[in-house]
């Protein structure tokens, strides 16, 4: 593999959690509700998997602890904001807060455990294809699973009835409810597959990424997807472009090096945070863009009695 | 199955209960945390509330730590009560005690003077006032939401100081760690009763928030902070000038960090280091909500939270409880205080079905 | 109409929510291919009636009975295979999705979406409502999405179609359009129950009408046989009294308001900019402004409040001083008051006491504020006396907004204005959704006030307070004001032209006095 083929396979696999937690969270926001507990999430289920991992089981099964544990977490937030009418963005902070000390308080005996990687899955055939083979086909089965899902939401979003409604009830929650949609139950939904897939973007980290678990292991990834989605207008294939060229900066740091690039890391680990207000400066200048894309009940209290 | 419905006007009880309630449900679910960690409940409880400050010097001690909590709690109740959501205090926090630092540092006289310290206080907040100001200036003229901008700020400000300590204020004589070099000491804060940690920067901090609740209570910009938080609309209608207050909620809220910074790095540890605060930005924010956005709540609440730094550091020491309890128990806190806030705007009814 | 089995019937339904009867054994027939109109004031128990027929909200007593059988309607599904169907005033829209979409999303079994758009096509243009399945509704206009509302519920196969408040936000002409497809539909036997408080359009159109009072039913009739005034007094259940109006001013005073030339911009997609507007309003004149809601309103009134400034300064005057690039405070100070149609939400914080509302507004004047301080005491005194002078029923200044019923609040937003002494008044539908009494008091103080020298501009999609206050009319379309005519000389049939975008005189073909045919 040469130099560039390697630099692009380490921007996708760097765009990987990144894109994982921003489907989870565009789903949930195309349901009317913001969730700013990605970051904890995403911890909740890097700590799970590694842990389950660690102890001997199957990567399969600490891939699906993840998802449940981010799951789990999500479900708090649910019940907080959905059934007891919890201001949105507190709890989404909350949940964050208590991600993040969750996380360390249940990874202490985890710490400097080696473990090893997620294995590749080449796919038979398209692997040997010059250039694309090793480009797209070479990689570890969760990196395959982000795709899809990229693809899969799309399709659900724009072409099921299923995705009409959620998109309904992301725009006008009021309405929905007077035609007999379960707003909440629906949106109990979204936050579950949110919390589900932050869990896997973590849980990507700590089981192929590093691999490896430390405090604070995500470093503000959950809140660089929650900009990224805003990035994205919502739209599916443009979060993944989003998370490549985010994965790109995240890169910097460990290529800049071999590229020869003479500043100090810390200014190079600044990049990706950098880019992200840079990236959320240049979409929300454009207000009408985002109104006409933005959920319109996104964030607003939903109280079917009142 | 229950249902919620809609009081008339918010209950003054529920108003009052609710932190408490929300306390009380925090401590017992604690003790079921630490239960199943493997520890006696109830005298981990005691070793954890009761034991810092069952002395003088442990008294002392939390207002050390409510210190910063208090500044920052402020600064950011003005803002959340106007819609506001600084998020990066920890930021404002870092960059007031570097500013600060850089004054202490390279502003050397000759013979000490008493300029120094002032100087460097005055600097802090300056240093967070423009930290902060740079989500302002994106939120007002780009509309970019400063949540993300203040968030990710703070962890620019973070490798920014790692830089600095490894890099260009390393102590020479410090045998290479990363931490500048001691300060003299005219540019540290003394004590406020000499041999009790009890500092000035307490003082401080309880006047502020006596100037931020006669600012919210009395003044009209209070006033305008609340319509604008309440309802944007009926500030747009009435004609109060949004930006202004914006920026004046940011810039006083990174000024509060940037005080409660150099407060941190001058007073209690005397030297920039790479881990100035373990999350005092972050935790004020709970302070702010457990006050009530209410200044003379939010200073009970940080009271409260420093107990549970405290707590956490004596339990480690006289348990070997791991320190991280402390930030699951803040989490903990804050849950419980959001699901109890319901009660303040809506009854439990039994549904009749 | 001996031995024809009603299509429904109510029977004794009672519905009691805290602190109010909303239905008292209300009884009700309605007969196949009957257009059946459901008469009363705002509070009278209409919608809550019909909520119950549409399985929103369950009776507390009574029976509800379906050809001939006893029912429950459990929930809206429920009586959509019954046969019911609803179009609701407030539509259940989505502004980012098409029309298709936004109609699957009513029907129980949409099918595909190939076919349904092909059905949309068919049944909208049948019943003389034509509809693209592909334009996204935010695209369409009020009358237009009117229709999406309607078509969708005729898919069901509706036997009884509910409406409510359906000409409320629809031009003469559509309301005539609206009114042919009605009678087509009660031609195929179909029932409809037609709410309304329009009285002339009810004697038009419903063959029966029952009249509901404070819960209960105050009386059926007739509407060929009997009165708009009859009608009307069975409503309120007392005299009706006409505002007091002197005699047309004939030497207008000054110029207080002075628009030339007015263009917004908006960086809203939604949004209706202004075109070039021109407007004068004389000090001791009311002038109306005419037109369907969306078309340029909201647009219109946050421009002359001040709270979206504009680029040139001359485009707004008031009193003389060019003004259009001030907020409202400074405008205030020349004189503006201004009451905006979202009364809980704009014009009052909902939760906060009356007498900190007092200040929203009151800021500028009166010594409210001094020195930066806010002085408490007064600001409850200036409360104190708007809810003495304008009958406002509230407990007193530390009520909170919110508490008030919606009559009452108007009353004080208004009262709160007035009390300013402004020297132009500017009132955004002031009386949408108040109770005929508090409506009365409110357009008697606006004519008071314009009376005692000051400038009032109302801007209603209710003609009939236009024409009860104003000394002239305009009508705004699509974003383009008219010249503002005599109230006398302007007929309803050439109001409605204008609402439609007609600003020519080709227009008018019929005489004076337009009565729905």
């Amino acid at each position: 593999m040469d130099e560039t083929t390697a630099i692009l396979v380490s921007m996708i696999l760097a765009a990987t959690p990144l894109l994982f937690a921003a489907l989870g969270e565009l789903v949930t926001e195309k349901s009317g509700v913001l969730n700013l507990g990605v970051e904890g999430m995403m911890l909740a289920g890097a700590v799970t998997g590694f842990a389950v991992a660690a102890s001997g089981y199957s990567p399969l099964l600490a891939i699906l602890a993840a998802a449940l544990a981010g799951a789990a977490m999500s479900a708090i937030f649910a019940l907080l904001t959905l059934l007891l009418l919890a201001n949105q963005v507190a709890t989404g902070l909350a949940l964050t807060m208590f991600g993040i000390g969750l996380s360390a308080l249940l990874g202490k005996p985890f710490v400097g455990i080696p473990l090893e990687k997620l294995p590749a899955l080449p796919l038979p055939g398209l692997s040997q294809i010059p250039v694309l083979g090793p480009l797209l086909f070479q990689h570890d089965a969760m990196v395959y699973l982000a795709f899809a899902l990229t693809l899969a939401v799309h399709l659900v979003l724009t072409r099921t009835r299923a995705g009409l409604v959620i998109r309904a009830v992301g725009e006008n929650h009021d309405a929905a409810h007077a035609l007999g949609y379960p707003v909440r139950l629906i949106r109990f939904g979204c936050i579950l597959f949110g919390g589900a897939l932050a869990g896997l973007g973590g849980a990507y980290l700590s089981l192929a990424y590093t691999p490896m678990w430390a405090q604070g292991l995500t470093a503000g990834r959950g809140w660089i997807a929650l900009a990224l989605v805003v990035f994205a207008t919502w739209k599916p294939w443009r979060v993944l472009a989003g998370a490549l060229l985010f994965g790109g900066f995240t890169m910097a740091q460990l290529h800049a090096q071999g590229l020869g690039i003479a500043v100090p890391p810390e200014f190079l680990a600044m990049l990706p945070y950098l880019a992200t207000v840079v990236v959320l400066v240049a979409i929300s200048r454009d207000a009408t863009r985002i109104r006409l894309n933005a959920p319109a009940c996104i964030g607003k209290l939903f109280h079917p009695d009142d | 199955m229950f249902r919620l419905e809609p009081r008339p006007h918010p209950s003054t009880l529920a108003l009052l209960a609710s932190p408490l309630l929300a306390i009380l449900l925090t401590l017992l679910a604690g003790m079921a945390l630490f239960a199943a960690l493997g520890f006696d409940p109830l005298k981990t409880l005691a070793a954890y509330f009761v034991a810092p400050i069952d002395s003088g010097d442990g008294l002392a001690e939390l207002t050390v730590k409510a210190t910063p909590l208090l500044l920052c709690a402020i600064g950011l109740a003005l803002g959340f009560r106007a819609n506001i959501w600084n998020i990066g205090a920890e930021g404002q926090l870092i960059m007031g005690a570097v500013a600060g630092s850089g004054v202490a540092l390279f502003l050397r006289p000759e013979n000490g003077a008493a300029w120094v310290l002032p100087a460097m206080f005055i600097a802090g907040a300056l240093g967070g006032m423009a930290w902060a100001s740079i989500p302002a200036v994106l939120k007002l003229r780009f509309n970019a939401s400063e949540i993300l901008t203040s968030l990710m700020l703070t962890y620019v400000a973070d490798l920014f100081l790692r830089w600095l300590v490894n890099g260009p204020w390393r102590d020479p004589d410090g045998f290479n760690f990363p931490q500048s070099q001691m300060f003299e000491a005219d540019a540290v804060i003394p004590p406020l009763i000499q041999g009790t940690r009890l500092g000035f920067g307490f003082l401080l901090a309880v006047v502020i928030a006596l100037g931020g609740w006669f600012l919210l209570a009395r003044t009209f910009v209070g006033f305008q902070i609340k319509v604008i938080g309440l309802t944007t609309a009926a500030a747009g209608y009435a004609g109060f000038n949004k930006s202004r207050i914006t920026w004046m909620s940011l810039l006083l809220s990174g000024a509060l960090a940037g005080i409660a910074g150099l407060n941190e790095v001058a007073g209690p540890i005397g030297q920039l280091t790479p881990s100035i605060s373990p999350g005092y930005g972050f935790t004020a924010i709970i302070v702010a909500f457990l006050g009530r956005l209410h200044p003379f709540g939010i200073l009970l609440a940080s009271l409260l939270l420093a107990l549970t730094y405290l707590g956490g550091e004596t339990a480690q020491i006289s348990l070997g409880l791991p320190v991280a309890v402390t930030s699951v128990f803040q989490g903990m806190l804050l849950f419980f205080l959001l699901a109890c806030e319901v009660l303040v705007r809506y009854r439990l009814k039994l549904r009749r079905h | 109409m001996q031995g024809v089995t009603p299509r429904l019937a109510l029977k004794g339904i009672t519905k009691q929510f805290p602190g109010c009867r909303a239905n008292d054994g209300v009884d009700l027939t309605l007969l196949p291919g009957e257009i059946h109109a459901l008469l009363g004031e705002n509070g009278a128990g209409k919608s809550t009636l019909v909520k119950i027929i549409y399985g929103i909200l369950h009776a507390d007593e009574g029976e509800v009975i379906w050809d001939g059988k006893p029912v429950q309607v459990a929930n809206p599904a429920a009586a959509r295979a019954l046969g019911i169907g609803m179009v609701f005033q407030h539509f259940s829209l989505f502004d980012s999705l098409t029309v298709a979409e936004n109609i699957a999303l009513g029907l129980d079994k949409p099918g595909r979406m190939a076919e349904l758009s092909q059905r949309i096509v068919t049944v909208s243009q049948h019943y003389g409502l034509p509809l693209d399945p592909s334009r996204p509704v935010h695209s369409l206009s009020v009358g237009e999405r009117q229709r999406v509302e309607i078509v969708r519920s005729l898919l069901g196969e509706p036997r009884l179609l509910i409406m409510d408040e359906p000409t409320s936000v629809l031009t003469p002409q559509e309301v005539d359009r609206l009114f042919v497809t009605l009678r087509q539909l009660a031609a195929e036997g179909r029932t409809i129950l037609y709410i309304s408080h329009k009285l002339e359009e009810i004697r038009a159109l419903c063959s029966r009408a029952t009249v509901l009072r404070g819960g209960r039913v105050a009386a059926a009739c007739d509407p060929a046989t009997t009165s708009a005034r009859e009608m009307a007094e069975l409503m309120i259940g007392s005299e009706l009294t006409a505002p007091c109006r002197p005699a047309a001013v004939d030497a207008l005073g000054e110029a207080l308001l002075e628009v030339e030339g007015l263009h917004t911009t908006s960086d809203d997609p939604f949004a209706t900019n202004i075109r070039d507007a021109h407007l004068r309003v004389h000090a001791g004149e009311i002038v109306g402004i005419a037109g369907v809601a969306g078309n340029g309103q909201a647009e219109l009134l946050s421009a002359l409040s001040g709270e979206v400034p504009l680029p040139v300064s001359a485009m707004v005057r008031i009193c003389g001083t060019a003004a259009g690039h001030m907020s409202p405070r400074p405008r205030r100070r020349l004189g503006l008051a201004f009451v905006p149609e979202e009364r809980l939400g704009r014009g009052a914080v909902p939760e906060m006491s009356l007498a900190d509302n007092a200040l929203l507004s009151g800021y500028g004047s009166g010594g409210l504020v001094r020195r930066g301080l806010v002085h408490f005491r007064k600001t409850r005194k200036v409360a104190e006396t708007i809810i003495q002078r304008f009958g406002v029923a509230a407990r007193g200044h530390g009520s909170q907004a919110r508490s008030l019923s919606g009559g009452n609040l108007q009353k004080f937003i208004i009262g709160r204005e007035i009390m300013q002494k402004p020297k132009l008044l500017i009132a955004a539908q002031p009386t949408w959704g108040v109770d005929a009494g508090a409506a009365a008091a409110i357009h008697q103080a606006l004519i008071d006030l314009a009376r005692s020298g000051a400038a009032v501009l109302v801007v209603s999609q209710d003609l009939d307070e236009l024409f009860a206050l104003s000394d002239r009319i305009a009508v705004i379309h699509n974003g383009a004001l008219s010249e503002a005519v005599p109230a006398a000389e302007l007929s309803v049939e050439r109001i409605g032209l204008l609402m439609g975008g007609i600003f020519t005189q080709d227009g008018e073909t019929e005489g004076a006095g337009h009565v729905p045919t």
